[in-house]
C-alpha cells in the first residue's frame, strides 16, 4: 500500500500516523508538504491530526485552502482513498469533501481521554477488519470534535449507510445525551463518516495511537490492516 | 514615567543603591537607558541567582552518565544507544497569577525552547502546580486559566503532557506555583551549546517578531507581590504555540546540518540575556544592529527591543557560508530570519539602533561583578515529633475523606484536558503508574519521569523536606522498574532578604544534596524562583510554603517490563519497608484532625536506597505485577489507589501492630512500597536475604477493598468519591 501523509504547518500527529502505517503495512509512507502541487503515485492519502496553521480561525479552515488540497480533491474525485483523522477530519469538512462541521466540544474544554467507538458499517476499506457492531477503544484528543450537520444531512448520511463510527460507552451502550457515551456532544453520537463512494473517511479519535502491542493495546490496528487488504490487491 | 537615568530610576528597575554604584564604576559614566535596562535584568535575581548561587554550588552535579550539568540551557544525561535525555524544569509563578492562561502557556513554551535549543526533540511535558485554598474564587480562576494555558500550548505544539502534581494550601492564595518541565531526546553527538565562537561570524535572529510584551518580566518576577499585582499585566508575555511548533521543526531541521556554531533561546530578558550569555560564555564580543530585528510594532526603541520578552524567538551564531541554507529552512517554515549582528573581538556588547550606539558594555564585568550575596539566615528549630493522637473518625470515614480531599482527589479532570498521547510513544498515561513512561522512539527503551515535593514537610523541617522530595522522586521512578538517573530542581521560596526564608532555602538544599548523594541522583539543571511572597496592605507579608519541586527521570531497558498500579486478580500483596506510623504533618492529621503539626516523617536514605534497589531488582526479574510507593495518605490510601486503578479488590491481612491502627493505615512512612506479586514466597525470601523489611500484606481479588475489622469498600464507591472534587469545584 502506497500511502502519503500530508503535513501542514502545525500538524503534530504525522509521526504517530507514520509509525502506525509502517507498523501495520510494513511500508514507510511518503510525507507530503502542504504547498505541493502534484502527488506521487499513491493508494491512500492521510490527513493527520494537529493544529494546522494554529487553527486560530475555525479548525481546519486554513488547511482546507492549502495548495495540496486541490490535489487531494482531484485524487478523491478519481476514486482515491482519503483518511482524515482529527484535524484531518476537520479539514475534510472545511474542504467539503465530507459534509457537516466540527464545533467546540459540548463541555467547551479540550478532551484527552479514552473513547469507545462502535463500528456502524463494516463494508468499507476502512472498516472491513471489524464486524458491524464491534466496539473498540480509541483515544480522543480534541477541542473541536462536536459533529454537527442539518437534520436532512444526518438523515441522508444514515440512509446511505455513511456513518462509519459512533461514540458509545465502554460496554457499548449508545446514548447521545450522555457525556460518558458521547463525550463531545456530537449529533447522533457520530464519530466518523464516509463519502458517498465510501472512499473518503473522516473520524475524530486516534486509532493510530493504539497499534503497538509494546505500548499496551492494538485496538486501532483493524483500520490500517483493512486498508492494506483493500489497497494492496 | 520619567526615563531619566539616575539612582531613582535604577531603584525602580530593581537595582539597589550599591548595585547602581557598581554600574557607575564599571561604565565610568552614567549609563544610557538601554544600558541601565541591560544591567538591571542581568543582575535581577531571576537571571543572576545572586542570592542562591552560593547554596546551589553545594549540590552534587556529576556522575558518569551526566553529559552536561547545570550551566547549559538544560541538563543532558546518557540514556544508552548513543542517545541523551535533555531536561529541565522552570517556574512561571508570578505571570500565572497575574494572567493565568498566558502565564502558564508561556511557561510551557519557555521550557520547551530550553530543551530543543540543545538539539533535542521534546517528547514529554510535566508540570508541578500549587494552588491556594480551592474554595476561593480567585483560586478557581487561576486553576481554570493555568490548566487551559498548559493544555492550549502543549496540545497545539504536539508534545504530550504526561505527568506532574497538584497541591493546595492557603499559603499559595496570592502566589500560585506553575513549574513546567520538558524532557527531550537527542543524539549524543548532536548536542548544541550556547558558547559563541568565531570572530566575524553572523548573529542570527529567528522566530517571531519582537513586540513590546514582557518588558521587564525578569525584574517583575524578582520582587514581592502586593495588592497592585494586576497592574503588572503588561509584563506578562503572550504565547503562540503554533509558531513554537514551527520553530521546533525548523531548528531541528537546521540542526541536522552543520550550520550552527551556537544557539540560545530568548527567554527571560530576551535579546539581552541571550546575546550577553552567548558572547560571555564564548569569551567574544558581540555587536547587534537593532535596525534588522524583526519588529511587530513601529517606533520601538533600543531599550524596548533589548528588554522585550516576546516569545518564540531564538538567537544563533552560524557559519557564514551556511547562512543561505539556514535562511531557506526558516523561510520554508514561514518564520522570520534576520542577521542582526556579528561576533567581535572587543569583549563588549555593542548595541546600535538608527545609526546610534545605544549601549556599549564590557561583558566580563557585567558577568563577573554581578552581585553575589551571602544573605543572613536564621534557622527554625525543627518541630518535636508528634505525640499520640486519638482516632476521632474511624478507618472507613478517614479513608473516604482522604480519597476525596483536594490533595488526593483524582486529577483526571485536569489530565483529560492535556493531550497525553501525541507522539505515539506514551506507554503509561498520567495516574497509571507512579511515574509516566514514554518510549524512546525507535528503541525498546522507556523514560520514566515524575515531579515531586511535599511542601508541608518542607515548611515543618526544610532539610528533611528537601531530602524527602528527592527521595520520593527517586522512589516513584523506581516503582515503575526504571533506574533513576538525574534531577532537575525548581526551588520556589519566599523573599530571600528575610533571614528565615534564606534559612529555609539553605536547609532545603542541604537535605536535597544529602539525598542526591545517597541515591546517586545528581542535579543536572534547575531554576530558582524567589520572592514568592505576597505583601498585604496591612503590612503583613505571606510567603509560600517552601517548595523545592524535584523533576526527575529514569530509564528502563524494556518498556514492556514497566510496572504500573494495575493489579491482577489472584495476586499476593507484599509490603516492602517498615511502617512506624508517622502521622506528623500527615494528610490524615490535616484532613481528619485539622492540625498541621509535628515533625515530618523520617527520611532514612540508607533504607530508601536499599529498599528501592531491591524493588527494582524484583521488577527486572519479572516478580512484580504492580507497584506503588507509600506517600500522601499512607498505606491504606496507596492500596486504595491500586484498587481504583485496576478495578480489582483485595483483602488485607490483620494489621501488624507496633503502632495504633490509624497510624498504621495513614502514617506517611518513607521508603515503603506496596507490591502485587504472583511470586510472594520467593519475593519475601529474597527480601529477607537482602535484609529488606518485608511483610505479607494481603491478597487481590473481588471488587472491594476489605479489611479484617469488617470495612469493605468497592472500587466503584472509592472512585466516585475520588473523582468528585475537581468537577464539582470547576464545572458549576
Amino acid at each position: 500500500m502506497k500511502a502519503g501523509i500530508v503535513v501542514f504547518p502545525g500538524t503534530n500527529r504525522e509521526r504517530d500516523m507514520e509509525q502506525a502505517l509502517r507498523l501495520v503495512s510494513g511500508k514507510a509512507p511518503t510525507m507530503l508538504w502542504h504547498r505541493d502541487t502534484s502527488l506521487p503515485d499513491l493508494d491512500l492519502i492521510v490527513l493527520p491530526g494537529g493544529f494546522s496553521f494554529g487553527d486560530y480561525l475555525r479548525s481546519g479552515a486554513m488547511g482546507a485552502h492549502s495548495p495540496i488540497l486541490r490535489e487531494v480533491r482531484a485524487f478523491a474525485e478519481r476514486g482515491g482513498y482519503v483518511l482524515g483523522v482529527c484535524n484531518g477530519f476537520q479539514i475534510l469538512t472545511e474542504a467539503q469533501l465530507l459534509p457537516g462541521a466540527l464545533l467546540r466540544n459540548a463541555g467547551m474544554r479540550f478532551l484527552s481521554q479514552d473513547g469507545y467507538l462502535r463500528v456502524e458499517n463494516s463494508d468499507t476499506a476502512f472498516t472491513r477488519d471489524w464486524a458491524k457492531g464491534d466496539v473498540f477503544r480509541a483515544p480522543l484528543a480534541h477541542g473541536d470534535g462536536n459533529y454537527t450537520a442539518s437534520e436532512a444531512e444526518l438523515d441522508r448520511l444514515e440512509g446511505e449507510d455513511r456513518v462509519a463510527f459512533r461514540y458509545v460507552c465502554a460496554k457499548g451502550g449508545l446514548d447521545a445525551t450522555s457525556r460518558i457515551s458521547n463525550p463531545n456532544g456530537s449529533q447522533r453520537s457520530i464519530a466518523g463518516i464516509l463519502s458517498a463512494n465510501k472512499r473518503v473517511c473522516g473520524l475524530m479519535p486516534h486509532p493510530e495511537n493504539l497499534v503497538d502491542p509494546d505500548l499496551g493495546a492494538t485496538d486501532g490496528v483493524p483500520l490500517f490492516s483493512g486498508l492494506v487488504k483493500s489497497l494492496v490487491a | 514615567m520619567s526615563m531619566i537615568v539616575n539612582a531613582e530610576l535604577a531603584a525602580r528597575f530593581g537595582l539597589s543603591a550599591e548595585e547602581y554604584q557598581k554600574v557607575l564604576d564599571i561604565m565610568g559614566r552614567v549609563p544610557s537607558l538601554t544600558e541601565l535596562g541591560i544591567f538591571s535584568v542581568m543582575w535581577s535575581e531571576h537571571c543572576s541567582y545572586k542570592s542562591s548561587r552560593v547554596h546551589l554550588k553545594t549540590l552534587p552535579t556529576k556522575a558518569p552518565w551526566v553529559i552536561h550539568g547545570p550551566g547549559e540551557n538544560a541538563g543532558v544525561v546518557d540514556i544508552g544507544d548513543g542517545l541523551a535525555a535533555v531536561f529541565k524544569m522552570e517556574s512561571h509563578n508570578h505571570p500565572s497569577f497575574i494572567e493565568p492562561y498566558q502565564g502558564a502557556a508561556t511557561g510551557v513554551g519557555g521550557i520547551l525552547r530550553d530543551v530543543f535549543t540543545m538539539g533535542a526533540r521534546p517528547v514529554a511535558n510535566l508540570n508541578a502546580l500549587r494552588f491556594g485554598d480551592p474554595s476561593l474564587p480567585v483560586t478557581q480562576r487561576v486553576i481554570d486559566g493555568v490548566v487551559r494555558g498548559i493544555g492550549g500550548y502543549g496540545n497545539c505544539v504536539g508534545v504530550p503532557t504526561v505527568g506532574g502534581e497538584i497541591n493546595f494550601h492557603p499559603a499559595y492564595n496570592g502566589n500560585p506555583l506553575v513549574n513546567a518541565m520538558t524532557v527531550g531526546i537527542a543524539s549524543q553527538d548532536k548536542i548544541f551549546l550556547s558558547a559563541a565562537a568565531g570572530i566575524g561570524n553572523p548573529v542570527v535572529y529567528v522566530g517571531s517578531k519582537t513586540g513590546r510584551d514582557g518588558i521587564h518580566g525578569a525584574t517583575m518576577s524578582s520582587a514581592e507581590f502586593d495588592e497592585h499585582a494586576a497592574s503588572k499585566r503588561p509584563t506578562v508575555q503572550v504565547g503562540d504555540p503554533f509558531t513554537e511548533k514551527l520553530l521546533i521543526e525548523a531548528c531541528l531541521e537546521l540542526m541536522a546540518t552543520d550550520a550552527i556554531v551556537a544557539i540560545q533561546d530568548m527567554g527571560a530578558a530576551g535579546l539581552t540575556s541571550s546575546a550577553v550569555e552567548m558572547a560571555g560564555k564564548g569569551g567574544v564580543g558581540i555587536e547587534l544592529d537593532l535596525d534588522h530585528v524583526p519588529q511587530r510594532e513601529t517606533g520601538m526603541t533600543a531599550y524596548e527591543m533589548m528588554l522585550s520578552e516576546s516569545q518564540e524567538r531564538m538567537l544563533m551564531v552560524l557559519k557564514p557560508e551556511r547562512t543561505d541554507v539556514a535562511r531557506a529552512i526558516f523561510e520554508k517554515w514561514d518564520l522570520d530570519f534576520a542577521i542582526v549582528g556579528v561576533l567581535t573581538d572587543t569583549a563588549h556588547i555593542t548595541v546600535k539602533h538608527l545609526g546610534k550606539v545605544e549601549a556599549d558594555i564590557p561583558l566580563a564585568p557585567l558577568a563577573d561583578e554581578a552581585p553575589l550575596y551571602h544573605r543572613p539566615m536564621t534557622h527554625a528549630e525543627p518541630p518535636a515529633r508528634l505525640g499520640t493522637v486519638a482516632d476521632p473518625a474511624g478507618v472507613e470515614h478517614a479513608l473516604l475523606t482522604l480519597l476525596g480531599c483536594p490533595d488526593l482527589a483524582s486529577r483526571a479532570w485536569v489530565w483529560n484536558q492535556y493531550d497525553s498521547g501525541v507522539g505515539g510513544q506514551t506507554a503509561r498515561r498520567p495516574g497509571a503508574a507512579d511515574a509516566a513512561i514514554v518510549r524512546v522512539e525507535g528503541t525498546k527503551r522507556g523514560l520514566a519521569m515524575t515531579t515531586d515535593c511535599t511542601p508541608r514537610y518542607c515548611q515543618a523541617d526544610p532539610r528533611a523536606g528537601g531530602a524527602q522530595a528527592v527521595a520520593e522522586a527517586w522512589r516513584n521512578i523506581t516503582a515503575t522498574g526504571a533506574l533513576p538517573l538525574a534531577v532537575t530542581d525548581n526551588l520556589n521560596f519566599g523573599n530571600p532578604e528575610k533571614p528565615e526564608i534564606m534559612g529555609q532555602f539553605a536547609d532545603a538544599i542541604k537535605g536535597m544534596g544529602e539525598a542526591c548523594r545517597a541515591l546517586d541522583f545528581p542535579v543536572v539543571s534547575g531554576n530558582v524562583s524567589l520572592y514568592n511572597q505576597t505583601s498585604h496592605p496591612s503590612g503583613l507579608s505571606q510567603p509560600i510554603l517552601p517548595t523545592p519541586a524535584i523533576g526527575a527521570i529514569g530509564v528502563i531497558e524494556d518498556v514492556t517490563k514497566a510496572i504500573g498500579l494495575g493489579m491482577p486478580d489472584h495476586a499476593e500483596l507484599v509490603l516492602i519497608g517498615e511502617i512506624r506510623g508517622e502521622l506528623g504533618q500527615s494528610l490524615w492529621l490535616r484532613e481528619i484532625c485539622h492540625r498541621e503539626e509535628g515533625a515530618p516523617p523520617v527520611v532514612d536514605l540508607h533504607a530508601e536506597r536499599r529498599n528501592g534497589d531491591f524493588v527494582r531488582r524484583m521488577i527486572a526479574k519479572g516478580c512484580v505485577e504492580a507497584c506503588h510507593d507509600i506517600a500522601d495518605g499512607g498505606l491504606l490510601v496507596a492500596v486504595a489507589e491500586m484498587v481504583m486503578a485496576s478495578g480489582v479488590g483485595c483483602h488485607l491481612d490483620k494489621p501488624h501492630y507496633g503502632t495504633s491502627l490509624h497510624a498504621y493505615y495513614f502514617g506517611e512512612d518513607q521508603a515503603c512500597y506496596v507490591i502485587a506479586t504472583k511470586h510472594a514466597a520467593a519475593l519475601i525470601d529474597e527480601a529477607e536475604k537482602a535484609h529488606v523489611p518485608v511483610r505479607h500484606l494481603g491478597r487481590t481479588g473481588g471488587t472491594h477493598l476489605v479489611l479484617k475489622d469488617g470495612m469493605s469498600l468497592s472500587a466503584e464507591r472509592m472512585r466516585e468519591v475520588n473523582a468528585a472534587f475537581f468537577p464539582k469545584l470547576m464545572e458549576r
